[in-house]
């Protein structure tokens, strides 16, 4: 067996124990999925009147427009749970157990992420079913919606290692949710995915326009067809280009984390 | 016979302790060697250096012909850890976490479930084996780390107080599986604070205490080491236990230990038999009923107490009394 065959086979043991993991504890799942649940109420029924995306367009136009950034913001807080997990084995000394195995280093991260990207899916078609009750709809072809999804989820999975680099750094699953916090609201919040934005003071505007989660919504609103009639056209390149700078983020994001986990993985026991 | 494990000089600090201080040990193929040292004394640091978990600051170790810093791969190939603390996964089965190690081993689908069921049998939990183990007990789940310790038949062994939590029975059962994979030509470093255990597996036995070796030998050498004769009393009600202390207290020439529990007292004595018979003599003139008498050479529990003195003595003085020590030492094994 070759040694990539031996990481590959070794993370699908670690992911099928995850998965085993969401069957026994379903209870978590409903907490995954009541918050975007809660958050496309809240905003399309709360801010909905309030948000112009278009000049005089009517409030369902926004709840179009919301969707792909409550999707966007879904996948990034998906993440938190990889982070968890990790400080959770942390603390429980499965990860002792684990590298005291002759399993690859690579193991337990890939298969936590890899297990991760399930709640993601799932969380992203019960999110996508809420839009649909809301008035949410996909206006172009299958292709291009899958592709939609798709992006969704790849981002997801990147981000996810940078939350496992965060988890193995802060073996504590209470830390863990509140530095998550730190980190994900303003990235959520400022970007296009609840406001236009153009409503952004300058300086916000411009973090907005070069940040992934914009881009990341920006091209899956594209790809659904939901970019409300009337529009300004972007200006700045990234959301020009939003499906290639997401994926140039993807890259990145991978590079670095990828390497910089394992390494700390590594060595996690030495607290 | 080649050295199975060979560690020299072996060096941890963390910020304010000195864990380790240039420990060396080495056991020879099939050799059981017994770790032993009161709390705190780097028995589970040297434990997580040889399994690869933790790189020494200073020093050299090789596992089974191969070094820990330069080829951990090849050494946990090797070993079996069973670590202090058991370390199962809450929401699988006894027998997915099992299967998920033999996995892990690269032991192949059949063959990990083949030892799974196999391992559950040896450890007395074929009928839970199917259950979450979150439904286990503290004992049941300290068997489950123990049988992943010892799924892919590992040539060398590392097991970090494996019978603390244990109920006596189990940890009889669990001597029987040591004495086993021993035969079988096992080499096994075994950390304890039961010193009867290290007395029952340990061919050879080290004493650390501040991360250093203070003494190193058989059981039977480190008990000559202390030398000196017991009686040993256990009286019939639990009451008489003050009494027959201020009784053995007039023949005693050392602190008297105490057993609440098992009602059990042990004097140090000088004279032999006569003092052992005049003892007798005078608990029975005071009406205490005597249910077991002996005079006792001595166990590892008096080598360990006496090698390791200082930390005795300092939590008899902070105790103010001198029969407090064994019953601090009980209040810790049932609350581990
Ligand atoms: N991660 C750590 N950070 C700081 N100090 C540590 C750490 N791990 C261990 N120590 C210290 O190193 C020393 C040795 O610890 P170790 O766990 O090896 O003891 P032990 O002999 O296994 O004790 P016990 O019988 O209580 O299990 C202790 O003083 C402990 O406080
Ligand atoms: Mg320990």
């Amino acid at each position: 067996m070759s040694q990539l065959m031996t990481a590959l086979g070794d993370g699908a043991v670690v992911a099928k124990r995850n998965v085993i993991k969401i069957k026994r504890v379903p209870e978590i799942l409903v907490f995954v999925l009541l918050s975007p649940i809660m958050f496309v109420l809240l905003f399309a029924f709360v801010f909905g009147g309030a948000i112009d995306v278009a000049t005089g367009a009517p409030p369902e136009v926004y709840r179009e427009f919301l969707i792909a950034g409550i999707l966007a913001q879904t996948v990034i807080f998906g993440a938190t749970f990889t982070g968890a997990g990790l400080a959770d084995d942390m603390q429980k000394g499965i990860i002792d157990r684990f590298r005291s195995l002759p399993m690859a280093r690579s193991a337990v991260l890939v298969g936590r992420t890899s297990s991760d990207v399930i709640y993601n899916g799932i969380s992203v078609a019960i999110m996508a079913l809420t839009g649909l009750l809301v008035g949410w709809a996909i206006r172009t072809s299958f292709l291009e919606a899958a592709l939609g999804f798709g992006l969704l989820l790849l981002f997801a999975y990147a981000f996810s290692w940078v939350m496992a680099y965060v988890g193995l750094l802060v073996p504590s699953v209470e830390v863990i949710n509140n530095a998550s916090f730190m980190v994900i609201f303003p990235i959520t919040f400022v970007s296009n995915a609840f406001v236009p934005l153009e409503t952004l003071p300058a300086p916000l505007q411009t973090f907005a326009e070069w940040n992934p989660v914009s881009s990341l919504t920006q091209a899956v609103r594209e790809l659904f067809g939901n970019i409300p009639p009337g529009a300004p056209e972007p200006t700045a390149w990234p959301l020009q280009n939003p499906i290639v700078y997401t994926l140039i983020w993807i890259i990145i994001i991978m590079v670095i984390f990828v390497p910089i986990s394992i390494r700390q993985y590594r060595r996690a026991a030495r607290r | 016979m080649t050295n199975m494990i060979e560690a020299s000089g072996l060096v941890k600090r963390y910020k304010e302790v000195t864990a380790l201080a240039g420990l060396d040990l080495v056991v020879p193929e099939g050799v059981v060697l017994g770790l032993l040292g009161p709390n705190g004394a780097g028995k589970t640091t040297a434990v997580s250096i040889l399994s690869t978990l933790l790189e020494p600051d200073e020093g050299q170790a090789m596992v089974a012909g191969a070094d820990v810093r330069k080829d951990p791969k090849a050494v946990r190939r090797l070993i079996g850890l069973s670590g202090q603390y058991a370390a199962v996964d809450e929401h699988l089965t006894g027998f997915e976490n099992l299967d998920m190690i033999g996995r892990l081993y690269h032991l192949g689908k059949t063959k990990s479930r083949e030892r799974a069921r196999e391992l559950l049998e040896v450890f007395d939990l074929t009928e839970a084996g199917d259950r979450p183990v979150k439904t286990y007990s503290g004992g049941m789940r300290r068997r489950l780390d123990l049988a992943g310790a010892l799924v892919a038949k590992p040539p060398v062994l590392f097991l970090d107080e494996p019978s603390s939590g244990l109920d006596p029975r189990s940890r009889v059962d669990l001597w029987d599986t040591i004495r086993d994979l021993v035969k079988e030509g096992a080499t096994l470093l075994l950390t304890t604070q039961y010193l009867e255990e290290a007395d029952q597996l340990a061919d050879d036995i080290v004493v650390i205490d501040h991360g250093h070796e203070i003494a190193h030998g058989t059981a039977d050498e480190l008990k000559t080491q202390v030398g000196g004769e017991r009686i040993e009393v256990t009286v019939a009600d639990v009451m008489h236990v003050t009494p027959a202390e201020e009784v053995l207290a007039a023949f005693a020439v050392g602190d008297i230990r105490i057993d609440h529990h098992s009602r059990g007292l042990t004097a140090p004595i000088a004279g032999g038999a006569p003092v052992l018979t005049q003892a007798l003599r005078e608990l029975d003139a005071r009406g205490i009923v005597v249910q077991d008498v002996g005079l006792r050479r001595p166990t590892l529990d008096d080598v360990f107490l006496s090698l390791t003195g200082h930390v005795a003595e300092e939590e008899v003085e902070s105790n103010g009394g001198r029969s407090k020590k064994p019953k601090e030492e009980e209040l810790e094994e049932v609350s581990r």
